[in-house]
């Protein structure tokens, strides 16, 4: 029997993403594509920026210049590799073991191969889009500050394309090999916990091995050791090696043919192999991922006592907050990303502690002011990351069960109320402690921790109220995964107004920190005057609207919602 | 007793429900049939308040489901015809949560949640969750759920899809009883059996229009179908004239 082409058995997919695009173009979505479009160059213009200014520093550096060019591209690409080898191996649960198309090819007479190449070329391209944009600039800076001319265009994608594929077959073949020992569902929660827990293993293992001691000179002893380890590579069997030592030596010359043979040869063997593998194992993969997943639920005294607690609310308010919390944490892709906000909270304190501001003879009470009170801009935006990924996603999350709250007498204000409250108070927690351990930390006045703690608990009712509107606003219903809604185009335009926020709040509050700094400095009381008050008023005012009016306008969204 | 009066709904240039008008009385099961696309999950959705009306009026025990909508969903209960429902839940938290929806709970609540588990053969499974349950059993579940506040009227888009014999055979005497205590149904389906056998009225729609509207007699008579079954008067409203074609098709 003749057997279909890769391009007929992906139809399906790429007809949707060509019918959403002409959906988007016909219901007015030029301007979201604008802005994307600005926002995705402004990104490229600082990564290309910064890159470009260290490469031109590097190469005028003698000697070691164009070793440290190769050393840091060699650890990009090797960053890349390994948030791609994740990133793989979670797409791959869905492609190749979850998504809904599996039945129709599973039950045609499609054969494993092309099963297995075209649901590669969905995961690679699934997993690795947002690598690749970033790869852009990176070269574009390498190819520019080393004179690579225009071949140099055609040469790096040619090179980084087989390093894309590479991490996606051996992520099919992690999942593939995890799908037989365990049910997919309970593989999904698994890998979701090892992901997230090994991202914030790395996060934390590089803040504390302190990398910003590399740049100060002191550190260098030696400048003959530090050469014979750049001129040493990292592991001379890794592709992301063999792809820098090939872009250096072709960018300086003479061109390493060798490490672009390996390259594209190892992506062609391991294609082959993990065909092999998936012909081999997917059957009883497949037929394990339709196991069910868990079936009893624990914690029954943790249920009890919310009950009790929340007891006063009433029963639909008590019944909903029940409901978000018990969702919350039995969904592992969920609760898990608890454990990358705990890496990034302590990260965030840990860069406090590390700042250099207690070296000197004097406490320097000027710089430690500053920091305290821009700490604020700085705690906002984790805060406003934080509710982008828990608060926005909220309404979406309803999306498939709104039937269900439209028909029912629930006043959509109670749904709204709890909504915001399950959000905001953990939020507020977080934020107080922030706030507190940096003041703490910093051995801020109590003036600096008064302002600090009033404003960031305004900041986080705006922020979580902010979330939620414009969650409202741009709802996500068809997406099941909580975790992609942010990155919606709706998760921009809430990072964007919350910025704005945030950067409006502290101009303002600047008025009043300029004058305690000022009377501070020429050591005499401060005095509340009526800028002062009304510097913090409007502050407060400015935040207080940023919270009702966006609850407000979420409302008559969601009254106006139809399915 | 339910009242719709021109009830539209427009999608676009599209006219999914053209004006339609009827009454389904207290105490009777309503038939609500028609081809597939001809606008009745678009009426039962205006009906239930998830969907606006585009113009008219629908009133459940007098109360407007837009000007009252609390008043008028706290009379109903709705089945779609997808259950969707919180996979993550167990099945008695799922009847405990849409119980405080219509602000209820307690041991009243508790002793009802257990009745209708029981009734549909889910107590076994009450306390797993809900993504473990085969489809039938999760239509057994939102059916429940559509009963736990006992409501005064059910809507309900294709009841019988995906439940076993058993089932379907309850829930046909379920609807019977509770019409008999006074309670209203409307229910939309495919199964002209069921509809012929179980609805006192039915109306038969299409294009978004009412093409016929009454009980079985009353449709004969308008149509002059002598003593035909509703399944050919069906046919004959809706031009069915796919016969010669499918035996084409099997032909090849």
């Amino acid at each position: 029997m003749k057997q279909p082409g890769l391009t007929h058995v992906l139809t399906p997919k790429w007809r949707t993403i060509l019918t959403r695009a002409r959906q988007e173009r016909a219901s007015g979505g030029r301007g979201k594509m604008v802005t994307l479009a600005v926002v995705g160059v402004i990104f490229w213009a600082v990564v290309f920026g910064v890159l470009f200014r260290v490469l031109r520093y590097f190469r005028n550096t003698e000697e070691i210049g164009a070793l440290l060019a190769g050393k840091l591209l060699g650890i990009l690409l090797l960053s890349f590799a390994s948030i791609l080898l994740l990133s793989n191996i979670i797409t791959a649960l869905s492609s190749y073991f979850l998504a809904k198309d599996l039945d129709l090819l599973v039950s045609s007479p499609v054969d494993n191969l092309r099963i297995y190449l075209a649901k590669l070329l969905e995961t690679v391209i699934a997993s690795s889009w947002m690598v690749a944009l970033m790869a852009v600039p990176i070269f574009a800076a390498y190819g520019i500050v080393y004179g690579g001319g225009w071949l140099f265009a055609l040469y790096a994608p040619a090179l980084f394309l087989p390093s894309l594929i590479m991490p996606a077959v051996i992520g099919v073949a992690v999942t593939t090999i995890l799908v037989n020992v365990f049910p997919a569902r309970r593989t999904r929660d698994l890998l979701s916990i090892i992901a997230l827990g090994a991202a914030a293993g790395v996060i934390l293992l590089f803040r504390v091995i302190r990398p910003e001691q590399l740049a100060r000179p002191e550190g260098f002893r030696n400048l003959l050791d530090f050469i014979t380890v750049l001129r040493t590579p990292t592991s001379p069997f890794l592709p992301s090696e063999w792809v820098a030592r090939s872009v250096m030596s072709y960018l300086t010359g003479p061109p390493d043919w060798l490490s672009v043979y390996l390259v594209w040869s190892s992506a062609a063997a391991f294609v082959v192999m993990g065909a092999w593998l998936h012909g081999r194992l997917f059957p009883t993969g497949y037929t394990r991922a339709q196991e069910g997943a868990e079936r009893f639920v624990r914690g029954g005294f943790w249920a009890w006592s919310l009950d009790w607690l929340l007891r006063p609310l009433g029963a639909a308010r008590r019944e909903f907050v029940l409901k978000d919390l018990r969702l919350f944490f039995r969904d592992t892709t969920q609760w898990s990303q608890l454990i990358l906000l705990a890496a990034l909270v302590f990260v965030y304190l840990f860069n406090i502690r590390a700042l250099p501001l207690f070296r000197g003879e004097r406490v320097p009470f000027f710089l430690v002011s500053v920091v305290s009170f821009l700490n604020l801009g700085m705690a906002g935006f984790v805060l406003a990351a934080i509710a982008a990924r828990f608060v926005f996603p909220a309404v979406s999350l309803e999306g498939r069960q709104m039937w269900l709250l439209r028909s029912s007498p629930l006043d959509l204000r109670a749904l709204l109320w709890s909504k915001y409250w399950v959000g905001t108070l953990p939020l507020l927690v977080l934020a107080l402690l922030i706030t507190v351990l940096t003041n703490l930390l910093l051995r801020a006045t109590p003036f600096m921790m008064g302002v600090g703690v009033g404003t960031i608990v305004l900041l986080t009712l705006a922020i979580s109220a902010m979330a939620l509107s414009f969650g409202t606003l741009y709802p996500q219903f068809e997406t099941e995964n909580a975790a992609q809604i942010p990155t919606s185009f709706g998760g921009l335009v809430f990072m964007m107004a919350t910025i704005a926020l945030l950067a409006i709040v502290i101009v303002i509050e600047s008025v009043p920190m300029y004058g305690y700094l000022r009377a501070a400095f020429e050591q005499r009381p401060m005095r509340v005057t009526p800028a002062l008050v009304g510097a913090f008023a409007l502050a407060a005012a400015v935040c207080l609207a940023a919270t009702v009016l966006p609850l407000r306008v979420a409302l008559r969204r969601m009254e106006e919602y139809e399915f | 007793m339910i009242q719709i009066f021109d009830l539209t709904k427009k999608f676009g240039t599209f006219t999914a429900v053209d004006r339609v008008t009827l009454t389904v009385p207290k105490g009777s099961l309503y038939g609500f049939l028609g081809p597939n696309g001809a606008g009745k999950t678009t009426t039962l959705r205006m009906i239930a308040g998830i969907l606006r009306p585009t113009e008219g009026r629908v009133l459940i025990g007098g109360d407007d489901v837009v000007e009252n909508a609390l008043a008028a969903k706290t009379r109903l209960g709705f089945i779609p015809d997808r259950p969707f429902v919180y996979d993550k839940l167990t099945g008695s938290e799922f009847l405990r949560f849409v119980a405080g929806l219509y602000g209820q709970d307690g041991p009243v609540v508790e002793r009802r949640v257990d009745e209708l588990l029981d009734v549909f053969e889910l107590a076994t499974w009450k306390n797993e969750l809900i993504e473990s349950y085969s489809h039938g059993m999760r239509q057994k579940l939102i059916i429940s759920s559509a009963l736990i506040h006992r409501p005064e009227v059910i809507v309900v888009d294709e009841p019988m899809v995906g439940l076993d014999p058993r089932a379907a055979r309850l829930l046909k005497d379920l609807f019977r009883g509770f019409v008999q205590r006074g309670g209203t149904v409307l229910m939309s389906t495919h199964t002209l059996e069921i509809a012929e056998a179980l609805c006192d009225q039915m109306a038969i729609i299409q294009g978004g229009r009412i093409l016929a509207a009454g009980a079985m007699a009353d449709l004969r008579r308008q149509h002059d179908a002598g003593d035909l079954g509703l399944e050919d008067l069906f046919l004959r409203l809706t031009g069915g004239t796919e016969g010669m074609q499918i035996k084409q098709v099997l032909e090849g």
